[in-house]
């Protein structure tokens, strides 16, 4: 059976005096979309710092892809196929959204250390990264500079990003953060035709998204997980559900 | 190399440190809590020395001239926060080092026009003139030991308005996250006036008390400039108390490597060389020291922010 | 609250057409000067002109650093130093040969760089300028404890550097076009990697160095290949500068230069490569114009640094983008 593509093994991170992520244990095979739910300040996105190389955890050890990965640095972990987004929209704004992406596309098509020839003609590039805006619907706008998109468009762009990294494992940090209605609609749409491709660690709120999306969920609480498993496992779970005592789930 | 010159350099070490931290206090508080670098702070040093020398010229008092001199150069501060640094707080450091570097160049001609290109002096306090005896046939002057001991109780006073007062916890609240502080309500442009203020009158402060034993010039504030930048770098910014060890550290590092870099250098190399070379590295010591700690703390030793 | 550094656009997007051509214009009132200076005092104009593109090869190469890859470095007239010294130093030991002082000029300010700047870029912020200001400060006092090459006072160049033994630099106007070539030369490298994929990545590192490390590039070694190419290039600035006044000292070195680089480079417009040129050249004549008026000039400069700073942000292309803008729509 292949590795799982990623593997947390009793993950811990202290903060000073201050206990973040506590003995998280965790699995996600190849293929699956896998949801972190979890209260505000439950550490989730200190899992996600910890598992793209942001931050290094106190203990415990990381593999992807069967390789340990826990010392290595956030760009050695891209090159290997990891690609995430931000929780807080962290693309570069002075770029166009073509060039934001073209720029993923030139990690991986051949050496960076080149001097002469003017990186935005690149066709090769030009064109894949293009096709990663089509997949979210971008396309309209890969000319304008990024500083100047919608929110939900940025938060399009940080997938389109992701997207052309061709990774083997994506972690979505709160992508439905601060979008209204439609633009998340769209986003889980393009999400859910993304599904299989790769693997995907989504961490939300959107309840929605989750439901829709996931193949199967983590909950997490207090740096902590509850519980592990199915959709519909989770939904009746009764600590999950004392948890989320008062919050909608659908 | 006896004990006793090594007894003397260590004091003029404590000496130099003791400037460096009245001159460095201000300037880290004021990075800490506004995160503004201040370059015309050197210059702040220098019209305490110039005031000094002016109004003793007028009182023949030293203690009238101090309080004079420290009040004129307060508000003289308070001026040029108004006018010039006001409207840099919310620019980036490159601007705010070319916007300062403007207001040494002015000021450095101005002192000059005003008063002259040649070195100025200023008598020692009749009181504090002449040596003490430390050690059997060691003599060591006493205002050197006044600069130390006013030092000294100047960082003790700060550690006690810092860590005792409200002003003093809103001071080092600020210094670790002026934006928190400033949406809790505190009127962070009053408190960082109060800090710069303080900060000003340290720096004069110090210029005035030096003015006896060092010539007061144009461009005396310069070096001593880059010293205590180099000083808040090692102690890290925001820090007091980083900015008080680092500015004895490279005090006493500054002053023991001069005098006796050459000596040191003779144990594992010959005579000449060492005499070539240990000038060179007695100057470089305090830059390579630098480097070092932030090779190892690229944040310095005590920062007061978070990375 | 204050940043590291946030200036002016990556890459120039819009222009008016006039606007568009003012590097090739630049270059063309360079190349005409020496020209015009036979109608006046050709040998002050002649030397006037030559330090302005001296000093802008330095301004543009940090103009790189700085305005394209937000590396605010204060330190950079360490590197024109060593460049000076190079000249100096072979010359006083008769190698007077331009390849081999400019191949060591090159080559000793690039290992400097390499050197400083491992440990320079782990920092960040005014930790970064206090760096550089610090490692400037070491060649500073390095080159005036140098005892057998002039120490503290320095060291006369008695001959401009020479090819194949034939002293062809000696002739001012020949000299000029060989600088306003190098800094032809400077500029079309500098523009071709700004605009390359290694420009790319190091442009965005000034941006988001977070989001470029998630990309996959170590941002580490992507800056420090740009600092080793802008300390190159600024030694070449300083192999020049020593032909230039033949005269080598330690004050090429000082924070103080290291300023008026930095000066130069807000004069004319951050992040514009030309507008460093422009910087250089209103950053020299302000200082001639200025103190030919009167020796008290620096009561005035000071406070026009200040007014520049707080009112003409982008420098002299921004105010000229300006008034661009306005004449496009007026």
């Amino acid at each position: 059976m292949a590795d799982p593509v990623l593997q947390l093994n009793d993950l811990h991170k202290n903060f000073g005096g201050l206990v973040v992520t506590d003995g998280v244990t965790l699995d996600i095979g190849q293929g699956e979309l896998h949801a972190v739910i979890g209260p505000n300040g439950a550490g989730k996105t200190t899992l996600i710092n910890q598992i793209s190389g942001l931050i290094a955890p106190t203990a415990g050890t990381i593999r992807f892809n069967g390789t340990d990965i826990t010392g290595l640095p956030a760009n050695k972990r891209a090159e290997l196929g990891l690609a995430r987004s931000f929780q807080i929209t962290s693309v570069l704004p002075r770029f166009s959204a073509l060039e934001n992406v073209a720029l993923a596309v030139q990690a991986r098509a051949g050496t960076s250390y080149r001097f002469f020839g003017r990186a935005d003609r690149e066709q090769t590039v030009n064109n894949a990264a293009s096709a990663a805006l089509s997949e979210v619907g971008l396309a309209e706008r890969k000319q304008t500079v990024a500083g100047h998109l919608s929110h939900g468009e940025k938060r399009a762009l940080e997938l389109a990003i992701a997207l052309a990294m061709q990774p083997k494992l994506l972690l979505l940090d709160e992508p439905m953060a601060g979008t209204g209605h439609e633009e998340s609609a769209r986003l889980i749409d393009v999400l859910r035709r993304l599904k299989g491709r790769f693997s995907m660690l989504l961490v939300e709120h959107d309840m929605n998204a989750v439901f829709a999306l996931a193949d199967r969920i983590s909950v997490l609480t207090y740096g902590r997980i509850l519980a592990s498993g199915a959709p519909d496992a989770v939904r009746t779970h009764p600590q999950v559900v004392a948890a989320y005592l008062g919050e909608e789930m659908e | 190399m006896s004990t006793g010159l090594f007894v003397v350099q260590v004091l003029n070490g404590l000496q130099f440190g003791v400037l460096l931290f009245l001159i460095a206090a201000g300037l880290t508080l004021v990075f800490g809590v506004m995160d503004f670098i201040n370059l015309a702070h050197g210059v702040q040093y220098m019209l305490g020395a110039y005031l000094a020398v002016a109004f003793y010229a007028l009182t023949g008092n030293f203690l009238i001239t101090l309080f004079l001199a420290l009040a004129a150069a307060l508000l003289f501060g308070l001026l040029l926060e108004f006018v010039v640094f006001r409207h840099l707080y919310d620019r980036d450091h490159l601007e705010q080092v070319i916007a300062t570097f403007g207001i040494i160049i002015f000021l450095n001609q101005a002192v000059k026009t005003v008063w002259g290109a040649a070195p100025l002096t200023l008598p020692i306090p009749e009181i504090f003139t002449g040596s003490i005896v430390l050690m059997p046939g060691l003599l060591y002057p006493v205002w050197r030991l006044v600069i130390i001991a006013s030092g000294l109780a100047v960082g003790v006073l700060l550690n006690m308005l810092v860590s005792r007062t409200r002003v003093g916890m809103l001071v080092r609240a600020g210094a670790t996250n002026a934006r928190i502080v400033s949406a809790l309500g505190v009127d962070i442009r009053r408190l960082f006036m109060i800090v710069f203020g303080f900060g000003t009158m340290l720096a004069a402060f110090a210029g005035a008390m030096i003015a006896p034993i060092l010539s007061v010039e144009p461009g005396m504030g310069d070096t001593v400039l880059i010293l205590a930048f180099v000083v808040i770098v090692i102690g890290g910014i925001g820090s007091m108390r980083g900015a008080f060890l680092a500015a004895l550290l490279i005090g006493l590092v500054d002053t023991l490597g001069r005098s006796f870099a050459i000596d040191i250098l003779r144990l594992v190399m010959p005579p000449s060389p060492a005499r070539t070379v240990g000038p060179a590295i007695a100057s470089m010591l305090i830059y390579l020291l630098m480097a070092l700690v932030l090779y190892f703390r690229p944040a310095g030793l005590f920062p007061a922010r978070g990375r | 609250m204050a940043q590291t550094f946030a200036a002016s656009s990556t890459l120039p997007a819009r222009q008016t057409k006039v606007l568009g051509l003012l590097p090739a214009i630049i270059f063309l009132v360079l190349a005409l000067v020496p020209v015009a200076a036979v109608f006046g005092p050709e040998s002050y104009l002649l030397g006037l002109f030559t330090r302005v593109m001296v000093f802008a090869i330095a301004a543009m190469a940090l103009d790189f650093i700085c305005g394209y890859g937000g590396l605010v470095s204060f330190g950079h007239a360490a590197f024109v130093g060593i460049g000076a010294y190079a000249v100096g130093i072979l010359g006083s030991h008769g190698i007077t040969d331009m390849l081999v002082a400019l191949l060591v000029a090159l080559l000793v300010s690039a290992i400097f760089a390499y050197l400083t700047g491992t440990v320079c870029l782990r920092t960040k912020g005014v930790y970064f300028i206090m760096i550089t200001l610090a490692f400037g400060q070491m060649a500073y006092f390095i080159a005036g404890s140098l005892a057998p090459y002039g120490g503290d006072d320095g060291l006369t160049v008695r001959l401009r550097s020479t090819f194949l033994g034939f002293p062809f630099l000696q002739s001012d106007r020949t000299f000029y076009y060989f600088v306003l070539l190098s800094l032809f030369v400077a500029y079309l490298l500098f523009r071709a990697i700004v605009y390359s994929r290694f420009g790319r990545v190091f442009r965005g590192a000034r941006e988001n160095p977070t989001r470029i490390a998630t990309l996959g590039f170590d941002v580490f070694r992507f800056q420090r290949v740009g600092y080793v190419i802008a300390g190159a290039i600024a030694g070449l600035s300083g192999f020049l500068l020593a032909n230039a006044t033949e005269f080598v000292s330690p004050a090429y070195m000082s924070w103080q230069r290291s300023g008026e680089l930095i000066i130069m480079v807000l004069f004319g417009g951050i992040g514009s490569l030309h507008g460093a040129i422009i910087g250089a050249a209103a950053y020299l004549l302000v200082e001639e114009v200025l103190g030919g008026i009167t020796e008290q000039w620096k009561l005035i400069f000071g406070p026009l640094l200040v007014l520049v700073v707080l009112f003409a942000r982008g420098g002299l292309l921004g105010l000229a983008h300006a008034i661009g803008g306005r004449l496009d729509r007026g």
